[in-house]
């Protein structure tokens, strides 16, 4: 579990970073990456002091208590509600590093023109009001979609499908639409400036990935094993399906587009991985791989948002179509979730599961809609929430932080 | 004395410097530069998007020889960077008025 804990902390650091970082333009590299970063340190410490306590304490519908602020009560000794066989301590460090990726997920959208001190305070914010009462109520006791623990409308996600990638996606796109195109966009031409940095980000998230998903199984066992293919399997039939729809579109398959597509077939697979088989997740993946593709190319042409990373396109997207098909696909057999003997997904024969499925998916969106909105309106009054338009020209490494990222001539 | 600006193709730049080397010029400048004549570029797509890229990457050389080995210094040039296929490159010949070596103000030819 310390090792699944620390690789989910590498996806962050550096995988999501090398990912971003390569995407944007040179100017922007230290940027992105600073964000992750901040990130890591920022939840972290919030996360000690009264993050976990909200999203795992107390036993409310919607959000939790302070009973475990500053940890308190929190040591070797497991909790018997979340993870059994445990230290409560690794528990709580591992979904620490969940918190440390969903809201860095959102820095994808919103490259290149947000302002630091506005991303800082906005990350903190959201993460007390949009992470925390959405992680409290997918996996916290009490939660009213907790699938685990008798929730009302018991919302299938494995390792974060809802509270990680609908809620950082969807907010991904309001912010995309609140700051605007960036200057220039989409005339001017700007492609990534190495899709080198990109594509070893990519592989740190695939490997990361098992961390993520079988470690989300909190134990050492057959759960685990069954989630770590599942997300394996996923990822390799998404990033076909992706580089088939490109070669077919452009005569071509891209090693962007390859990465890209294993990414989308990794975020669909992340509510479902413990609780679908090894075919279902091929499926899962080929299907986000393909509806991925769309977004990107198709969907974000026709609206002209600037999501400049795509991080809605794969993380929003991807995470919706893979909360839904955990509905479809997930079966008793797999994890017998609701108890020996008892149905739990469509091809068990419960396809009402689906339907509570798009009770948590829409209860996610609204979440990130509203939040998302609110919050940047009030970082908006207090700090800024994007550069200066010549801020935006010489580059956010100079402007923000006083770097360059590449210093050739030294 | 005279300057030769020669820009060729990158693929072709070793064995250019090599045929330099081997008629007794040593001294030259090396830029990597992008750029094009009539040779048309290429389109790069990134995730849907298209970008045409019609500034090519090449080689400029820079040397400045004695009058006596320009001749020779072109012939090596000509028959090393030439492919026969569009995107060959160019040389332009410019007169230099002084050369002057930092180290001990040599002047003129000497400088070379």
């Amino acid at each position: 579990m310390l090792v699944s804990a620390a690789l989910v902390l590498m996806m962050t650091g550096p995988g999501l970073a090398l990912f971003y970082g390569g995407l944007v333009r040179r100017k922007n590299t230290l940027a992105i990456m600073m964000q992750s970063f901040a990130l890591m340190a920022l939840i972290t410490v919030m996360w000690a002091l009264v993050g976990y306590s909200l999203c795992f304490g107390g036993n409310g519908p919607v959000i939790g208590g302070f009973e475990h602020a500053f940890l308190r009560g929190v040591g070797a000794e497991p909790n018997a509600d979340y993870a059994g066989t445990i230290p409560q301590t690794t528990f709580m460090v591992y979904q620490l590093m969940f918190a440390i990726i969903t809201p860095a997920l959102i820095t994808g959208a919103t490259a290149e023109r947000m302002k630091f001190s506005g991303s800082i305070l906005f990350m903190a914010l959201w993460f007390v009001f949009v992470y925390a009462p959405l992680a409290h109520m997918v996996w916290g006791k009490g939660g009213f979609l907790n699938a685990s623990l008798g929730g009302r409308f018991p919302t299938l996600d494995f390792a974060g499908g809802t509270v990680v990638h609908i809620s950082s996606g969807v907010s991904a796109l309001v912010c995309a639409l609140y700051l605007r195109k960036r200057t220039g966009y989409p005339q001017q031409p700007m492609p990534p400036h190495s899709l080198v940095l990109s594509f070893i980000g990519a592989c740190l998230l695939w490997v990361g990935w098992f961390g993520f998903n079988a470690g989300s199984a909190l134990a050492s066992n057959g759960l685990a094993s069954s989630a770590f293919v599942a997300t394996h399997f996923a990822a390799a039939a998404a990033a076909l399906a992706w580089s088939a729809a490109e070669w077919l579109k452009n005569g071509r398959a891209s090693a962007l587009g390859a990465i890209s597509g294993a990414v989308a077939g990794l975020v669909a697979i992340t509510p479902a991985a413990g609780f679908v088989g090894p075919m279902p997740a091929l499926a899962i993946g080929a299907l986000a791989g393909g509806l991925c593709y769309w977004m990107v190319i198709r969907v974000k042409a026709i609206f002209k948002y600037d999501d400049a990373l795509d991080a809605f396109g794969v993380h929003g997207a991807g995470g919706t179509i893979g909360a839904l098909l955990t509905g479809v696909f997930a079966q008793q057999v797999i994890n017998p979730i609701y108890g020996a003997g008892k149905p739990v997904g469509g091809l068990d024969g419960h396809w009402g599961q689906v339907g509570n499925q798009l009770v948590g998916v829409l209860i996610a969106w609204a979440f990130a809609l509203v939040g998302t909105i609110v919050l940047l309106k009030i970082v908006d009054m207090i700090t800024g929430v994007r550069v200066s338009a010549e801020e935006e020209v010489e580059g956010l490494d100079i402007t923000q932080h006083g770097e360059e990222a590449y210093n050739l001539e030294a | 004395m005279m300057k030769i600006e020669a820009i060729i193709q990158p693929s072709r730049f070793a064995s250019v410097k090599d045929a330099l080397q081997e008629i007794g010029i040593e001294g030259m400048t090396v830029t990597e530069v992008r750029g094009h004549g009539r040779q048309k570029g290429h389109t790069e797509i990134y995730r849907g998007r298209e970008y045409t890229v019609d500034l090519l990457p090449k080689m400029k050389l820079e040397m400045v020889l004695p009058d006596a080995l320009v001749e020779k210094a072109l012939a090596a040039i000509m028959k090393t960077a030439k492919t026969g296929m569009i995107g060959d490159g160019k040389i332009f010949l410019s007169k230099i008025d002084e050369a002057i070596r930092i180290r001990n103000d040599d002047r003129g030819e000497n400088a070379l």
